[in-house]
C-alpha cells in the first residue's frame, strides 16, 4: 500500500523563532497589525510504500527522528493519506 | 600526528584549514572526501566550515549522513580526536557527537566580523595553550550559531567542564553585549564528555597568519598540534 505523508515541522514553542519574528514585523507593513506571533516551520511531503498504515507510520517516525526534524530544536507531526 | 580535513559538497574553509595545519605548522595533513570511508590513518579529523549540502533541511543535517561520518563517529567513539569549525560544529551536533544544537542567530543577521572569545579553563586538549583569561580575537561568519541545549544538558556540561570557549569583550569579560548570536551563556565552543570531540563557531584558521594581521587563532592550533606533547605529560 502506498501512502503520502504530510509532515509539519515547527520550531519548539519555548525557543525564539527569529524568522517568525521578522515575518510578524512585516504584517504591519501590509496593513495587518492584528496578526501576531507568526512562527515559521517546514511542510514536507513524501511517498512511502508499506504493508499497512501502522508500518508506514513507523517508517515516517523513523525518518523524522533521524533526519527530517531535530528534536533538540523542533517538533513534528504528520498524517498519512492512502494513494490510489 | 596526521590531520585529515573532510570535504563535503559546499565546504569552503577546507583550504584555509589545510594551509594552517600543513604550511604554518608543517604537519602532515590530507583531504578526505565525504563519500569515502577510509580515514587514511589520520589521528585527528577536522570538519571545516562552509555550507555543506547548501544548508538544506538544517545546517549540517545532510552531511551528518555522508558515508565518511559513520567512520568519524566510530573513530570518535574509540577516543579519536575530532574538531568541527562553524559548519563542522553544526555537523557534530547533528551527528550527536556533541550535545545541543545551533539555531538561527537571535538578531536574524548573518554575522561576519571579528569577535572575542576566551577559554573557560586550560584543562582540555583544545584549550591547553590558551593563556588564562586572554581574550582571543577570532572572526565568526555564520547565520546559525545560537548555541542551545536543554537546561539539564547545559547544567551537566558546565559541571563536566565541557564549555570550552565563551564570547567575551576585548577585556575578557563575558557580557550579553559581547554575545554575537544569542547563544546560551555566551557559548562559542564545547566538547563532549570524554573530551576528544570539540566544536566551535569562530574560525581560528582565519586568524593564524601575520598576512591577515591576526594570529590569535594560533593559541588554539598550538593546543591541537602539541596535543601529543600535552598527553605525554
Amino acid at each position: 500500500m502506498k501512502y503520502t505523508a504530510h509532515i509539519n515541522i515547527m520550531p519548539q514553542k519555548a525557543l525564539l523563532d527569529p524568522q517568525g519574528k521578522a515575518v510578524t514585523g512585516s504584517m504591519k507593513n501590509i496593513g495587518l497589525p492584528e496578526i501576531e506571533n507568526v512562527r515559521v516551520g517546514k511542510h514536507i511531503t513524501l511517498e512511502i510504500d508499506a504493508a499497512n498504515e501502522a508500518a508506514a507510520k513507523g517508517k515516517v517516525d523513523d525518518a523524522c527522528t533521524k533526519l527530517l526534524a531535530n528534536l533538540i530544536m523542533e517538533t513534528y507531526e504528520f498524517h498519512l493519506q492512502p494513494m490510489n | 600526528m596526521k590531520f585529515g580535513v573532510v570535504i563535503f559538497p559546499g565546504s569552503n574553509c577546507d583550504d584555509d584549514m589545510l594551509h594552517v595545519l600543513g604550511d604554518t605548522y608543517s604537519k602532515p595533513v590530507t583531504k578526505l572526501w565525504h563519500k569515502d570511508r577510509d580515514l587514511q590513518g589520520c589521528d585527528f579529523i577536522v570538519l571545516p566550515g562552509g555550507f555543506s549540502f547548501g544548508d538544506y533541511l538544517r545546517s549540517g543535517a545532510l552531511a551528518r549522513y555522508s558515508p565518511i561520518m559513520e567512520e568519524v563517529i566510530d573513530f570518535a567513539a574509540n577516543g579519536g580526536f575530532v574538531m568541527g569549525v562553524c559548519n563542522g560544529f553544526q555537523i557534530l551536533c547533528e551527528s550527536g557527537l556533541l550535545p545541543g544544537a545551533l539555531l538561527r542567530n537571535e538578531n536574524r543577521l548573518f554575522q561576519c566580523e571579528n569577535v572575542h572569545i576566551k577559554a573557560e579553563h586550560a584543562n582540555s586538549r583544545f584549550t591547553a595553550h590558551v593563556p588564562a583569561g586572554k581574550a582571543l580575537k577570532i572572526p565568526i561568519a555564520h547565520g546559525e550559531g545560537r548555541y542551545h541545549a536543554d537546561a539539564a544538558t547545559l547544567n551537566a556540561m558546565n559541571k563536566n567542564g565541557q564549555i570550552l570557549y565563551r564570547y567575551c569583550n576585548e577585556n575578557g569579560e563575558v557580557t550579553p553585549k559581547a554575545n554575537p548570536n544569542g547563544s546560551l551563556e555566551n557559548i562559542a565552543g564545547v566538547c563532549n564528555e570524554a573530551g576528544n570531540v570539540f566544536g566551535m563557531m569562530p574560525h581560528p584558521e582565519r586568524a593564524a597568519s601575520e598576512d591577515l594581521s591576526n594570529t590569535d587563532g594560533r593559541y588554539i592550533f598550538d593546543s591541537l598540534v602539541y596535543l601529543g606533547v600535552i598527553m605525554e605529560k
